[in-house]
């Protein structure tokens, strides 16, 4: 099964997107957490991750959103979410996400929440 | 009333990589069921859930083990049976513990029983010592 799941990184100024693409489950979580570790590695914690093209996600890829958040924070970013298709975005509301992270439509929105909203509490 | 009963069986040897499979067999069951697109969704995550925990934490990754998903349906539910040759873990006994807590901690396990019992109609969990363990996962069949 060729690319089950890839991550590609691009730049909003300060703020890192990742866009995700394929699925995300067991499997794969580890990729998608060097790809934030980088991020963090490089004092970047501004990140906005782009769902629009991730197909599936299982609690192992949740897992990865929960293990960074508070890093992130005490490190004065963020982490904050958008494009989800309705039934990835279902699998986040059932464990209550949208309560922890900013769940915005589209990259732009992301962005500009980073200018409205920096950082968030967990 | 009775009804025909069908039961279809997957092993696969224990590793992640044969997550994507187990979804697609799942899925293939679950149309065949009759289950909606809704609910076939919900049962691939469900079961893949329970794999992924028998795969991490029943057999500490040895792809040398294997995991077995069974399934049986008639007109009216679908059960899935996970069978796994671990030392018998119930994950079903683990406590709830709030996802902000848990964020917190740092903790980024835990979340895949939770994720069960919010997609099935029923999750239970049978130890057979020295023989196998079952997680039984049920879901309804609407009409």
């Amino acid at each position: 099964m060729p690319h089950p799941f890839k991550v590609h990184r691009t730049a909003e100024g300060d703020v890192s997107v990742l866009h995700l693409e394929g699925f995300l489950d067991a499997h794969t979580a580890p990729a998608f957490e060097q790809a934030i570790q980088a991020e963090l590695d490089a004092s970047r914690s501004r990140i906005v991750v782009d769902g629009e093209k991730l197909t599936y996600i299982s609690s192992a890829g949740l897992g990865v959103f929960m293990g960074f958040i508070e890093q992130i924070r005490e490190q004065g970013g963020d982490l904050k979410i958008c494009g989800l298709t309705p039934k990835v975005r279902q699998i986040f509301e059932i464990l209550g996400f949208q309560a922890i992270y900013d769940m915005v439509d589209s990259v732009p929105d992301a962005v500009q929440r980073f200018v409205t909203s920096p950082t968030r509490e967990a | 009333m009775t009804s025909l009963e069908r039961t279809l069986t997957l092993t696969v040897p224990s590793a992640t990589e044969h997550l994507a499979l187990i979804r697609e067999f799942v899925a293939n069951v679950g149309s065949q069921a009759g289950l909606g697109d809704d609910d076939v969704a919900k049962l691939e995550l469900a079961v893949d859930e329970a794999c992924a925990n028998v795969i991490e934490h029943a057999h500490g990754h040895d792809a040398n083990k294997e995991v077995t998903v069974r399934a049986t349906f008639d007109t009216a539910t679908l059960r899935i049976e996970v069978v796994d040759e671990g030392e018998g873990f119930d994950p079903t006994a683990v406590p709830s513990t709030p996802v902000e807590q848990m964020v917190h901690d740092r903790r980024t396990g835990g979340l895949g029983l939770r994720v069960m019992k919010s997609l099935m109609d029923e999750v239970s969990y049978e130890i057979l010592p020295g023989d196998r363990n079952r997680l039984r996962l049920l879901k309804r069949i609407q009409k």
